[in-house]
């Protein structure tokens, strides 16, 4: 095989791996902004995600007859289900963790896998009723297409997509763009309004942010609404690439994002972001060793497949918190006494 | 005071009178009720349930009456395990239909062994399941050493097949398909480009951009609809229309659903014989429906027809037994030689271990999200 034929490989591999990287990064800030304000894991998380990508699956039902631009359906959806799962995630808080606040930091944790439960079954319920399990998404005419078709006026973008060979859809499009607004609005809120001020100082200290006249309690709810919103809108985003959810399909993704924010260094947005992009494309590589490992003719090698591709990013996050227990762009706490 | 303790007594008396009258007699189903399998699961239960509707007259005449108790087993062997203890701490349940996982039938069907407790299996494939010999596992599907190489002749003789990428869900199900498969193939000297397990169940950029380098010309997935499904989708929308092959786990209308404009140069085997084609499936189709409002499945026509193994065999043992309800020794033995009629699937019969004498393997054809009959293959189990 020659280079001509590989170099297209390798590189749809990388983008294949950025693409999903994206997905993973914004379920991954979900993690890591309620750890960064409470220092619990919401394992529930996943199921906020979950009820996101429900959402936007309904929106996109219900829109599908409307002759309406596929572009305002999508933003329906994506505000849609920024709404339900950013209140979802406040109600979670307000019954689940708020009353366990001052416990033992077990306790919520539990709660957090028992709320994962009841909402998994809890939506399945809900679409059993309506005779579905495996929902399908129904995207506008042309998401499922390549992106930059000749007709478009940015035929000369699709030519050297082609030309390069990378295999991008529209969607994958949409997803990284929607995905790189989010976290732009998410830095803006999180570092230059008052409210982001307020969520920091809580962050960093509770009771002194109390003191200070700061609704501590208000600003948690904050950031379980802005947390949850992510959820959502990753929810319809994964839905999108992926075509298909279920009630249970939060589970291995929720479990790669979390990942994602530890590699990072939970409690840092761009951590969260870096990580999951850093896992998509590590992912995707080991997926394909045994292609390499023929190629190069090192019989150890062919025998790594996409068998191990979850494997081998969780062994990337045991040698990262070996030598950086912090995770990537995490700062370590200082006690000061 | 004295009047009421009379009208006790013959109220006492009433109730022991229609109890002795009226012995229960049940049959459990074991099969995931809740998880991500909840969906197949729930299939079996409620076409096993059809059967105990249908059956319940004739027990009533036996003066038994006939109930069916639905045991979840969340797709998991160890929980599976446990209910199976259940199950044969419940003197009243003489036979289980399940499982749906081979992992889960292999520990529950040892677990109820001693107890004599029959199984009649509407899923499993795995060959160990009754390799093992255990006088109470029985089951109506063929085994993966018939439907592998079934697959694999499907893929060099129909499909002329010269390149093949096989994958699996790393599962006992689809790592044992799979397995057979390649083993069928090497044997014909086909080239097997891959035979790679995966467990994701939405991502497969990196397996589709292998299979875009390699170019198979058939792809075997050794795996269940919700997975398979995605991962035809994402081949289709990269532009491969390689033919994909698959066995029974596919055998759901969800796949096309899943798979929506992608489901397209499909096949699977599967031993339901096709709905449309047996009048008798018809009406079952038609009366799932109408009581459980949702589209009958493959394997809600197996949990049906092995419950109907099952409500047959308690039959012919309470006949050799004066009509009088069976013990389960006399059930597990009755399941064991029996022959079976009228189920959708064609006359059962099962060998020394538990394999059906003879079954038919039917090809299927995924074309434009319609199922169609390509193929029938007769097939025989290793052992007689």
């Amino acid at each position: 095989m020659d280079l001509a034929t590989l170099l297209p490989f390798i590189v749809n591999v990388i983008v294949g791996g950025l693409v999903l990287g994206f997905v993973y990064a914004i379920i991954a800030l979900g993690y890591t902004m309620v750890y960064g304000v409470l220092q619990l894991i919401n394992f529930a998380h996943s199921e906020v995600f979950v009820t996101g990508a429900v959402v936007g699956f309904e929106v996109f039902r219900v829109l599908a007859p409307s002759p309406m631009n596929g572009y305002l359906k999508l933003l329906i959806a994506l505000v849609a289900a920024m709404a339900v799962s950013g209140l979802l995630n406040v109600l979670i808080e307000r019954l689940a963790y708020r009353p366990l606040r001052n416990a033992p930091k077990l306790v919520p944790l539990i709660t957090a896998i028992g709320v994962s439960l009841i909402l998994q079954d809890l939506l399945r319920i809900i679409e059993g009723f309506q005779g579905r399990f495996d929902l399908t998404y129904t995207l506008p005419a042309g998401f499922s297409g390549k992106f930059c078709a000749a007709q478009s006026s940015c035929a000369a973008a699709g030519d050297f997509l082609r030309t390069v060979g990378i295999d991008l859809q529209l969607k994958d499009v949409i997803l990284i763009v929607v995905a790189l607004l989010s976290l732009g609005v998410l830095n803006y809120l999180v570092n230059r309004t008052r409210l982001g001020k307020a969520i920091r100082a809580v962050a960093q200290d509770r009771v002194t942010a109390g003191l200070m006249g700061i609704d501590s309690n208000r600003m948690i709810s904050a950031t379980f609404l802005i947390g949850g919103a992510l959820g959502g809108i990753s929810g319809v985003l994964f839905g999108m690439k992926f075509g298909t959810v279920n009630a249970y399909s939060g589970f291995d993704p929720g479990i790669i994002a979390f990942t994602a924010a530890v590699l990072g260094g939970i409690g840092s947005i761009p951590g969260a972001v870096l990580g999951g992009l850093v896992l998509g494309v590590i992912q995707n590589l080991i997926g394909v060793t045994n292609v390499f490992g023929s190629l190069l003719n090192i019989a150890n090698l062919e025998s790594i497949n996409a068998s191990y591709q979850r494997i081998g990013a969780f062994i990337v996050l045991v040698l990262i918190l070996i030598f950086k227990p912090t995770g990537l762009l995490g700062k370590s706490n200082v006690e000061k006494v | 005071m004295k009047k009421s303790a009379l009208s006790l007594s013959i109220l006492a008396a009433l109730a022991l009178g229609t109890a002795s009258a009226q012995t229960t007699v049940k049959i459990a189903t074991l099969s995931p009720l809740s998880g991500g399998q909840s969906d197949l699961g729930t299939q079996i239960r409620n076409g096993a349930q059809l059967a105990v509707n249908e059956y319940k007259a004739q027990f009533q005449k036996l003066g038994m009456n006939l109930q069916l108790v639905a045991y979840d087993d969340q797709a998991d062997p160890a929980t599976g395990t446990a209910q199976a203890r259940k199950i044969a701490a419940d003197r009243q349940i003489l036979a289980v239909v399940g499982t749906l996982n081979s992992g889960v039938a292999i520990p529950s069907s040892q677990a109820l062994a001693s107890s004599h407790v029959a199984m009649v299996s509407p899923a499993n494939t795995a060959n160990q399941v009754t390799d093992r010999g255990l006088s109470n596992m029985n089951r109506i599907v063929a085994r993966d050493d018939a439907q592998g190489p079934a697959g694999a002749n499907f893929i060099t003789g129909n499909l002329k097949a010269k390149k093949v990428y096989i994958l699996n869900d790393k599962t006992a199900y689809g790592e044992g398909l799979a397995k057979e498969v390649e083993k069928a193939l090497r044997a014909k000297n086909i080239q097997v480009v891959a035979n790679e397990g995966t467990e994701e169940k939405s991502d497969f950029s990196g397996i589709v951009s292998k299979i875009k380098l390699q170019r198979p010309d058939a792809i075997y997935f050794g795996g269940i609809y919700n997975q398979v499904g995605v991962f035809i989708k994402q081949l289709r929308d990269a532009g491969i229309d390689t033919p994909v092959v698959g066995g029974d786990g596919l055998d759901s209308s969800e796949l096309a659903t899943i798979a929506g404009t992608g489901a397209n140069n499909i096949y699977f085997t599967t031993v339901a014989a096709p709905i449309d084609a047996l009048p008798a499936a018809k009406v079952f189709a038609a009366n799932f429906k109408k009581t459980f409002n949702d589209e009958a499945q493959g394997f809600g026509a197996f949990g049906y027809d092995a419950a109907k193994v099952v409500l047959q065999g308690i039959l012919n043992a309470a006949r050799a037994n004066g009509n009088k309800v069976p013990t389960r020794e006399q059930v597990e033995a009755a399941i064991r030689k029996g022959t079976f009629t009228g189920l959708l699937s064609g006359r059962v019969s099962f060998n020394s271990v538990g394999d059906r004498t003879a079954a038919t393997l039917y090809v299927m054809n995924v074309q434009g999200g319609k199922y169609r009959l390509a193929t029938r293959i007769p097939v025989k189990p290793a052992r007689q």
